[in-house]
């Protein structure tokens, strides 16, 4: 059995179904609780959790994920959103400096359970300061498990293993998928941190990806077809833990490799696995792994400029094809 | 009582004069920071604190492990980097913590960072509904992070049972606060929150005891968090191998004439205390922190082995394989 609900609905629901499964949930940010979210994510849960479980922050956002990791400290499962994920530099202290390294500096002695959610991402015509992709910066900081779920599907079950982990998760949604309706299955389920997902099976080239972009590469696939072009997507849901065991085996397979994200492509996470293919995996590559990403600029405002911004299925075809040599 | 003040601020002095001296004899590496100075605030202010409580502490923290209660020997061998230790020397002299026994939450060594994390305990415990006041203590210099204003902001308005406990020791490495700071007191923002606050003389341990226990039952009945200032003096540089010459001689003069070892001894002889007792008491920390470092060099390094280990509860290994 399914149902067919957006992307920020089956979020909402993911959240609901852990806060009344366990009260030590609770979440926190901007316009979270009266508001219930400007993606209207939590509408409702002020009225049925009250306000020690759903919690209206000022705009303190170094402040509010300083207190989350002292609850997650001290047992609580705090969801702590930032309104967009650009805003993690003012609260980069407690995400880098504190949860992430709280566990080893104690010697294992506790754990920082806090999941923070981070709007993300390209396109919305937010310019340079709320359209970023932070995969780089968060993946770089040991501690932190990083995820950036596409579907509706994914968004929920991850969501809720996110919540369930012991470790602190960045759980990275992009902006421009919450409207999106799409099948999931009824009832609660979860989806393991750490595996990816084989989207759409190919023979030719591996469109390794995440995020929005999957979507934008499952397109560009279509286009390939058309063209006698096979290729696989494989949607990497968790960028840490990765799941090299599945690039490993799709590589093995097309022998080529483009990597898509929409991060700024200098110093991008995007780059890391591609360094890390081309150190284990170069006897199976046919050709040098290519990164398809954001230009090294801030993000523009004007929508002709920004679209250059961000790989489209166009770019992903062509990136394809060079790979191809096609 | 005033004994066991006593005897908290001889061994606090000792055990760091203990790390200070393996430290020039090149035993133990990195940054030591040193809470000679202010030992009467650290015995006074922990006294107040009750079992079921929770703390943060700072770089200079090991006075709060001893005021606390915590085991010179695990404290020391933290400090050499060795297995025995309280973080099994993953840690250090700035990141000393300890779940199961203290419930203290950490020493860190971001300035500021306790602040946050204690509004997140106090968050907890109202949360859970337990009786439970945690108390971040922090430094001069740590009232000047947006983090000081964001969390006693937010403490503030969700009556968060938090009490947050200032040693002023006048230094922020080399600046001295006033060349940075207009206000002569630094507790004295908390009225900008809304949020009640007293400046004490840390050199005095029993009016320090006296303002932390009423800034306790303040936050534990319910009435929001509390700020305690406690004036103390930073007999080190900031560091240990810091000489200080940024500081003028006047400090040290004031510092010396007001020691709170040598205050609450005299006094303790004028109630008929001997020179016996109080010298078996500074006799007994000797020894006591004398073990503690045998203890620490005896201990065993790390496996360097474990080094990936502690870095994530679950899948640790595919977490940090890439």
């Amino acid at each position: 059995m399914s149902k067919k609900i957006t992307v920020s609905k089956a979020i909402g629901e993911a959240l609901h179904e852990e806060m009344l499964r366990d009260d030590k949930v609770f979440i926190m940010g901007e316009d979270m609780a009266v508001m219930g979210n400007v993606f209207a994510i939590t509408k409702g849960f002020l009225e049925e959790f009250g306000p020690n479980r759903v919690i209206d922050t000022p705009i303190s956002e170094e402040g509010f994920c300083g207190m989350a990791v002292g609850a997650a400290m001290r047992g609580m499962r705090p969801v702590v959103e930032l309104m967009y994920d650009d805003f993690a530099t003012v609260a980069a202290d407690p995400l880098l400096n504190q949860a992430a390294k709280m566990r080893y500096m104690t010697g294992g002695q506790c754990s920082v359970p806090m999941v923070l959610r981070a709007p993300m991402g390209s396109g919305r015509r937010n310019a340079g300061q709320h359209s970023q992709s932070f995969e780089n910066f968060f993946c770089h900081f040991p501690g932190l498990k990083v995820i950036a779920p596409c579907s509706a599907e994914d968004a929920k079950g991850m969501l809720k293993s996110a919540i369930r982990d012991d470790d602190p998760v960045i759980c990275l949604e992009h902006k421009l998928l919450y409207a999106h309706k799409e099948e999931i299955p009824e009832g609660e389920y979860t989806i393991p941190l750490g595996q990816a997902k084989v989207k759409r099976e190919g023979k030719d080239l591996t469109i390794i990806s995440w995020s929005r972009e999957v979507n934008f590469s499952l397109e560009a696939a279509e286009t390939l077809a058309a063209e006698g072009i096979d290729v696989e997507v494989l949607d990497l849901r968790s960028l840490v833990p990765l799941d090299w065991d599945a690039i490993k085996a799709s590589v093995s397979k097309t022998h080529n490799v483009i990597v898509v994200s929409e991060e700024v492509k200098r110093g991008s996470y995007a780059g890391e696995i591609s360094a890390q293919i081309a150190e284990e995996l170069f006897d199976e590559l046919d050709a040098p792994v290519e990164r398809v990403c954001g230009l090294n600029i801030v993000s523009p405002f004007s929508p002709v400029l920004e679209d250059q911004n961000f790989p489209h299925p166009e770019t992903i075809v062509a990136a394809v094809k060079h790979v191809l040599n096609k | 009582m005033l004994l066991g003040f006593y005897r908290t601020m001889v061994r606090i002095r000792s055990f760091e004069e203990h790390a200070a001296e393996c430290f020039t004899k090149g035993m133990l590496a990195g940054n030591i920071h040193l809470s000679i100075g202010q030992e009467g605030a650290e015995a006074g202010a922990f006294a107040a604190i009750q079992p079921q409580d929770y703390f943060t502490s700072t770089h200079r923290g090991h006075g709060h492990v001893i005021a606390r209660g915590g085991d010179p020997k695990l404290a020391m061998a933290e400090l050499f980097g060795k297995k025995t230790g309280y973080c099994k020397g993953k840690g250090g002299s700035m990141h000393i913590a300890d779940m199961a026994k203290m419930n203290h939450l950490g020493a860190n060594g971001i300035v500021g960072a306790g602040q946050g994390i204690s509004c997140g305990s106090a968050l907890a415990s109202k949360i859970m509904g337990d009786n439970a006041v945690t108390v971040g203590c922090f430094g001069d210099g740590a009232t000047n992070e947006g983090t000081f204003h964001e969390n006693l902001n937010m403490a503030a308005a969700w009556n968060l049972p938090v009490v947050w406990f200032i040693e002023n020791n006048c230094y922020g490495v080399s600046t001295e606060i006033h060349r940075v700071t207009n206000t002569p007191d630094l507790a004295s923002r908390a009225a900008a929150y809304g949020v009640e606050y007293a400046v004490v003389d840390g050199t005095d341990p029993v009016e320090v005891y006296e303002a932390m226990t009423k800034a306790m039952e303040h936050a534990r009945s319910g009435k929001g968090p509390y700020v305690l200032e406690a004036k103390v003096y930073r007999y080190q540089g900031h560091y240990c191998g810091d000489p200080a010459v940024y500081r003028p001689a006047k400090y040290m003069e004031d510092a010396l004439k007001n020691d709170a070892i040598e205050k609450l001894g005299k006094k303790l002889k004028e109630l008929g205390v001997s020179d016996e007792e109080l010298d078996k008491i500074k006799q007994e920390a000797q020894e006591e922190m004398d073990e503690a470092v045998k203890f620490a060099d005896a201990s065993e390094y790390p496996d360097p082995a474990t080094v990936l280990d502690d870095m994530y509860v679950t899948d640790n290994e595919r977490c940090v394989a890439r």
